[in-house]
């Protein structure tokens, strides 16, 4: 069956919505392979706007990976804004991909990746515009198996309804090993149908087939047992993990957007996992162990990645950036080789005890000291204990005026509201710290014009950290302590004009934490919202509590539970929670204890630099620590000017 | 605050005639200049840079078409801190472009080096007197058009009211437009029902844009089309009133480099619209 562009038929309502551009496509590096020659066909769906979707990371690595295989064809596609949707309905124009906008149901396989739980309900519009069944039950052999893969995918029994599959995990050899199984299958004439092909899936253990399982539930609402309920499929199911990031050093050629995006430079991942042990922190739990990709690789791909996009800044990602092996090293010699250039590095996410002023100079060679960003997230020591966020404030304090005696006029500072065991006089202290800092950085530099901008985020307890038992804060709490600090603040006449602070009310974190920690029975509340209009949930101007709420209620009527059962209650040791059945490795008895240490005030050091403490991920998954130092150094390049 | 040297002077300054065609026809001015700073590296051009806190490329655009108006006539204009021979420019710089973005000429600018002022040659945007734009309207019939442009063109002065930066504006559209008529043939040969104007408008303060022409005539004539315009600049450059020919604004660059220079510049070829323009059967009307 030969499947054509809807273009010719969406090009005419484009001058209808707002920016088109992000409709079309073409980007720098995107590809369009032949429809016909491919044997297995991918559609990769990042469930937000383009200006967010686009600059994904795992999206783009596995739309290269999958586009570099013979007979491999991938395209992708993302939520298209409410003007377009209601067109696309009134003309009958199908969810279509950008690269060659063909329709997303002619695919053998839809995999879309949640970074955040907000894009559920962007899931059932583009599904639904699609002409693909929402829920996975009423689809048949004609349509393409919906997965679902990110961090969010850890937990997707929210969404279980609406998938055929989920995996946990890195991507890069999985979704390799999927399309090996779809083609194996197609080619002896797709035996069996779609429940063979989904069976094949799940019995490798490393897909995750949601209708092979039954939840059974107790009179209370508690889940009684999940099973599964077909030979051949395991009782658990084991997260991925690539143990050499230098054999996949991906996206190599990055893909650049006409439209603007949120991130306009081409990101490096140093490194993946995260061994520090911040209880609150879901990717920092999931993606263990740490594996570093080598100061030679990534010298490689800046410099191929830069060539081949003509981006102008480069950003070096991971959990805790500073923490590479030989970060020093890799910052020096990047700064050396683009001297000049007017090529800028930027190293997110950094932690106040790992940073170094040399490091912040070499990332700002010759470049701006616009503001320097740090994430203390509790506000007082004994909420950093908690936490197990092991920063003292004297660290920070050294930390920031080093920074101001440098030059830097602005300090930005993240924290989390609504912790466990949080009471008002934890929130409060966030304005002594910014007190202090604001104090030091006039000390040091005997200048009025220093800054500190604080920003706050609600705590929504997730999946797979020893914060999974924890009952989330109340939304009227959070919202008193927030205005609690922000009156201190405003009183504040000495410094209270030198600090900012940006936060948002409590009740989007009380819905993003029943998605989170969701079940089967939340999927009855996803679509009727996604039925109500609820759209983009990510965006505070579509995001609506109220239809949230509403919807849960009705949703859940007949059911022993409610939105507060979902968030605002504690859970015990001997629960079954959704997701026990996935394998993250970590053991559980050990997050557990952590749990109990965190009430308890107690912290755990980094397995990195002392002893393992036994989290059970490295056993589990056969998996082990991978860190340098190399001892390689990388050489300046000698650039080559056309013309 | 690191001050560091002062930036690399400009060597040399190039003139570039751009096209935005079909589907990029939807990049907005600031997609547009992002795409072209990107190319612009990956073709190792050596581009010059702004002094101060924040760097700018010296890249300066002049009257850039709207969103969702395509253009064989865009104009921009480059400085170098060495020197490039324009045509491989030309060159390097479309491969680096997405199709769509294309680049159809490069020509040096001549600099009066060391010179007085008044022999520099004028920026390019006083040369960019009008535009001729071809506007094609999908489900409007040729006889309601015609009328439409004949009622258009025989009112002194026709008042639209637009949404500006500065809030609502009323102006005058009609004496900015110079020539205006169904381009009947180019009609014929289209098999969807259409009618397609070509006109020439002047540049002038505030500017009118086509759509503005088009609210006019909605005004005039109550031309209504079902769906939104299909809008192409097909030049822009000094308007000779006697012709209602447009010159390629380029032309003065070209004419003006030294002949040593010339055999450098000189594979670029020169803006040809005979292809537009051949067997054109404007009913033209000049106020």
């Amino acid at each position: 069956m030969p499947v054509e562009s809807i273009f010719p038929r969406l090009e005419p309502l484009l001058p209808r919505v707002q920016k088109p551009i992000q409709y079309v496509g073409g980007e720098l590096n995107s590809q369009t392979k032949d429809w016909a020659e491919a044997e297995v066909r991918w559609a990769l769906m990042y469930p937000d706007a383009y200006e967010v979707g686009l600059p994904n990371q795992g999206v783009q690595i596995l739309y290269e990976i999958l586009n570099e295989r013979p007979g491999v064809l991938a395209e992708r596609t993302y939520s298209v804004w409410p003007d377009l949707e209601a067109l696309m309905r009134e003309h009958g124009i199908p969810q279509f991909t950008v690269d060659a906008h063909r329709p997303v149901a002619a695919f053998d396989v839809l995999g879309v990746s949640f970074s955040t739980e907000l894009g559920y309900t962007n899931l059932l519009t583009a599904l639904d515009l699609a002409g693909i069944p929402l829920e996975a039950a009423d689809r048949g052999d004609e349509h393409p198996i919906v997965l679902a893969g990110g961090h969010a995918a850890f937990n997707p029994e929210p969404i279980a309804d609406f998938l055929d599959a989920a995996v946990l995990g890195d991507g890069e050899q999985i979704v390799l090993a999927i399309t090996e199984v779809v083609r194996e299958w197609k080619a002896e004439g797709s035996p069996g149908g779609r429940d063979e092909l989904l069976l094949r899936l799940a019995a490798s253990g490393g897909v995750y087939v949601p209708r092979f399982f039954d939840v059974s539930y107790l009179p209370d609402g508690r889940i009684q047992r999940v099973a599964p309920n077909r030979p051949g499929v395991p009782f658990q199911v084991a997260k991925h993990t690539v143990m050499d990031l230098d054999e996949w050093p991906y996206p190599k050629r990055p893909l650049v957007p006409l439209a603007e995006t949120v991130h306009e430079r081409y990101s490096v991942e140093i490194f993946r996992g995260c061994t520090r042990g911040c209880r609150f922190c879901q990717a920092g739990m999931i993606t263990r162990p740490v594996r570093e990709r080598s100061i030679t690789t990534i010298g490689a791909m800046v410099e191929q990645g830069l060539a081949a996009s003509g981006l102008n800044e480069v950003g070096l990602l991971s959990l805790s950036s500073a923490d590479h092996s030989e970060i020093g090293e890799v910052a020096k010699d990047l700064a050396d080789r683009y001297e000049g250039t007017r090529t800028s590095l930027s190293l997110p996410s950094t932690r106040v005890d790992a940073f170094n002023i040399t490091l912040a100079n070499e990332f700002s060679r010759g470049g701006r000291r616009s503001g320097l960003t740090f994430a203390p997230e509790g506000g007082s020591e004994r909420m950093r204990k908690v936490i197990n966020k092991m920063v003292s404030e004297d660290d920070l304090i050294r930390t920031v005026t080093t920074a101001y005696e440098n030059g830097w006029r602005q300090v930005k500072l993240y924290f989390m509201c609504g912790l466990p065991t949080e009471a008002d006089e934890d929130v409060l202290a966030i304005a002594d710290m910014a007190r202090r800092v604001i104090q030091a950085g006039r000390e040091a530099t005997g200048r009025r014009d220093i800054r500190c901008t604080v920003s706050i985020g609600g705590f929504v307890p997730k999946p797979h950290t020893p914060f999974q038992w924890a009952a989330q804060c109340d939304h009227e709490t959070v919202d008193r302590r927030l205005r609690a600090l922000k009156d201190t603040l405003r009183r504040d006449r000495e410094y209270g004009k030198a600090i900012g602070l940006r936060y948002h009310d409590g009740k989007p974190s009380i819905i993003e934490g029943l998605l989170s920690r969701g079940d089967r029975r939340v999927g009855k509340v996803i679509r009727a919202v996604w039925e109500d209009g609820g759209r983009f949930d990510g965006w505070s101007e579509h995001f609506s509590y109220e239809r949230w709420a509403g919807c849960a209620e009705k949703a859940l009527a007949g059911e022993p539970v409610d939105l507060d059962w979902y968030t605002v209650r504690e859970r015990a040791e001997v629960e079954v929670l959704p997701w026990d059945h996935l394998d993250a490795g970590l053991d559980r008895e050990w997050l557990w204890q952590d749990w109990q240490d965190a009430i308890d005030e107690t912290e755990v050091e980094d397995c990195r630099w002392t002893p393992c403490y036994d989290c059970g991920v490295c056993p589990t998954m056969g998996t082990e620590i991978q860190i340098g130092p190399t001892g390689k150094r990388l050489l300046p390049l000698s650039v080559v000017q056309s013309g | 605050m690191p001050e560091g040297p002062a930036p690399a002077p400009v060597i040399q300054r190039l003139r570039v005639h751009y096209a935005k065609r079909g589907r990029l026809r939807f990049t907005s001015h600031r997609d547009i200049s992002r795409a072209v700073e990107r190319a612009v590296r990956r073709a190792g051009i050596p581009v010059a840079y702004s002094a101060g806190f924040t760097p700018h490329p010296k890249i300066s655009y002049a009257g850039a078409a709207a969103t969702g108006v395509a253009s064989e006539a865009e104009y921009l204009e480059i400085g170098l801190t060495g020197t490039r021979d324009p045509a491989q420019v030309r060159a390097d710089l479309d491969a680096a472009l997405p199709a769509g973005l294309d680049i159809l000429d490069v020509v040096q600018v001549p600099e009066a080096r060391g010179g007085a002022e008044q022999h520099r040659p004028e920026p390019i945007t006083e040369r960019l007197q009008a535009s001729e734009w071809r506007i094609r309207l999908d489900g409007v019939t040729v006889d309601a058009a015609a009328s439409a442009v004949a009622a258009f063109m025989a009112a002194p002065e026709i008042e639209v009211e637009r949404l500006t930066k500065k809030g609502r504006r009323r102006f005058d559209v009609r004496a900015a437009v110079f020539a205006c008529g169904l381009d009947r043939r180019a009609t014929e040969a289209t098999d969807v029902p259409c009618a397609i104007l070509r006109m020439v408008v002047r540049h002038t303060t505030p500017v009118v844009r086509p759509d503005d022409v088009l609210t006019g005539l909605r005004q005039v004539a109550d031309l209504a089309p079902p769906s939104p315009p299909l809008v192409t600049r097909l030049a822009q450059g000094p308007l000779d009133a006697d012709t209602g020919e447009l010159a390629d604004p380029l032309d003065p660059d070209r004419d003006a480099v030294p002949p040593g220079v010339a055999a450098l510049a000189g594979v670029s070829p020169a803006l040809t619209r005979s292809a537009d323009t051949a067997g054109e059967d404007v009913v033209s009307t000049r106020p």
